[in-house]
């Protein structure tokens, strides 16, 4: 409660009692932070850096304060240094198979160059971590968080092992000589298509490219986590900075923090893992069915697939809402009431630059999730209304082909 | 950043005003608002509450957190900013000129704990 006796550090505290908060514990453990290729860049810029799982990584930077960095991606296009997240490739002929084991996907039926959003699960259904999922022709390429890297991996390598051991040709590298850079924004592809010298009309949101970009031999994802057309663009890490200094370059764009992409996020009604997504929550609680590809739902074959397979046929207890609160923003933790009852929890939550509502995310009992039911959050002591709306808060600028 | 010499301030990144009949002003620094970001949402005490030097007195929202401010003197709540309400971004514009609220003091000899403008500015490194 003392973000303020501390103001030298106050974005770092006061970003560390938000959204965030259990991936910056990882700091106080007192082990050297991670640093991403961009890192003195960022400082060079004017970057507040803040221990974000395990990595130090800008919350803002000073030329813009978070509202005004949010508006300006909605508005134009940002810059997001993306590189502490984990990217892997799969290789190996059952790389579909293996993968189909450990995440809800139809992997198989996703037509090459296209990626999903996916989640790996345990063998209750929970969700081990929310990753995005590309299919090349020769491997796969995923995507997943930062905070979840060590269990990730640890999950992956024991199932791959006894995969492998029972014949199964897979391989997993780490992918680290990449960085992973995003721009996002209605102006994004405008900046990206003068930098390539064509059009990318015809490039559908959720596909991945090779791509040259002045020189520098790229993967693209056309993706983001901000609810806006976008590229999320793996750059060979000697390449990283003089990449991201030609977007800035262009007039259309600023350089964002995660105090942006944290409320850019949450106004488009995506999950942040450790808040809204944990290991005892399934994707069907979690609004997530549809990751779960209709083959997927009918054969299983994926961990904790009896669960949610009985979760899909019987129905949730619980669910996830978006909810607009009246009053003081609900932020993390408030609790959520209906005709006086304890029925759940806030799990994200912020006043949104964009609609000028507070907003927030949730998870409700069954029965009083639907949009338009009037619950109470609770703030301080005292109670506001609420109304459960549906997400995304703001229209999403996903690029239609 | 601005410090008006007449002003005194808290460790905190509250300032004080004290008024000729007695009473103070408080509102927060120019620091403060600018370490805050946007102020979307001020929650202020009612009046009449009594309220010791240090403990949390009002919040202040921002897009990235609510954080606390704490009364930097004992005393009476007698008047809150009620504009601030329907325009809490002016504290942003001029930390100065929206005060918050203002105090009927318990004790004058708290003053004394509160430093002068030159002794804040070396507080907060600047």
């Amino acid at each position: 409660m003392s973000a303020l006796k501390f103001a030298k550090a106050l974005p770092a505290s006061t970003f560390a009692r938000s959204a965030a908060q259990r991936a910056y514990s990882a700091a106080a453990t007192g082990e050297a932070l991670k640093k991403t290729v961009l890192h003195d860049y960022h400082v060079e810029n004017g970057g507040k850096m803040v221990p974000f799982a395990g990595w130090s990584m800008p919350v803002q930077y000073s030329n813009l304060g978070v509202g005004a960095s949010h508006n300006w991606t909605r508005n134009n296009a940002s810059v997001f240094d993306v590189s502490h997240m984990l990217a892997t490739r799969i290789t190996g002929k059952d790389r579909v198979k293996f993968y189909e084991t450990i995440t809800v996907a139809d992997i198989e039926n996703l037509p090459v160059g296209s990626s999903t959003l996916s989640v790996f699960t345990n063998e209750n259904g929970g969700i081990i971590d929310d990753t995005i999922i590309c299919k090349h022709q020769d491997s796969l390429y995923v995507v997943s968080n930062a905070g979840c890297a060590d269990k990730d991996l640890a999950h992956i390598r024991a199932h791959l092992k006894a995969f492998q051991n029972k014949g199964g040709d897979v391989d997993l590298k780490i992918i680290d000589d990449h960085q992973l850079i995003a721009i996002q924004g209605p102006k994004a592809a405008a900046v990206i298509e003068e930098l390539v010298g064509k059009s990318l009309q015809d490039f559908p949101f959720m596909d991945g490219r090779f791509m040259t970009i002045k020189g520098i031999e790229c993967h693209v994802a056309r993706s983001g986590y901000t609810g806006e057309d976008g590229f999320e663009i793996s750059v060979p890490n000697s390449d990283a900075v003089e990449f991201t200094k030609m977007l800035i370059a262009d007039p259309r764009v600023e350089l964002a923090g995660l105090g942006a992409r944290d409320s850019l996020r949450l106004e488009a009604g995506l999950c942040l893992y450790g808040n809204d997504l944990d290991e005892t929550t399934t994707p069907v609680e979690a609004g997530l069915t549809w990751t779960i590809g209709k083959r997927r739902r009918a054969e299983g074959g994926f961990l904790g697939a009896e669960k949610i397979q009985e979760q899909l046929k019987n129905g949730v207890t619980r669910r996830r809402i978006g909810l607009v609160v009246q009053g003081a923003p609900a932020r993390e933790g408030a609790p959520i009431y209906a005709n006086g009852e304890l029925v759940g929890k806030v799990t994200s939550g912020c006043p949104s630059p964009s609609t000028k509502k507070n907003v927030a995310m949730g998870y409700v009992k069954n029965g009083v999730h639907k949009s338009g039911t009037e619950l109470e959050v609770e703030v301080r002591g005292r109670k506001q209304k609420a109304v459960v709306t549906k997400m995304p808060f703001v229209p999403a600028g996903y690029h239609k082909v | 950043m601005k410090l008006p010499a007449d002003l005194k301030y808290t460790a905190s990144h509250e300032w004080v005003r004290v008024e000729p009949d007695g009473v103070v002003t408080i509102g927060i620094t120019d620091h403060a608002q600018e370490a805050l970001g946007d102020i979307v949402f001020l929650e202020l005490p009612t009046e009449g509450t009594k309220i010791a030097a240090g403990k949390a007195l009002a919040v202040i929202e921002s897009v990235k957190a609510a954080s606390d401010i704490y009364a930097p003197i004992s005393g009476e709540i007698l008047e809150i900013n009620e504009q601030l309400a329907d325009e809490p971004g002016a504290v942003n514009a001029d930390p100065y000129a929206a005060w918050l609220l203002k105090m009927k003091p318990s004790s004058e000899a708290e003053f004394a704990s509160l430093m002068d403008a030159e002794a804040y500015r070396q507080s907060i490194g600047s």
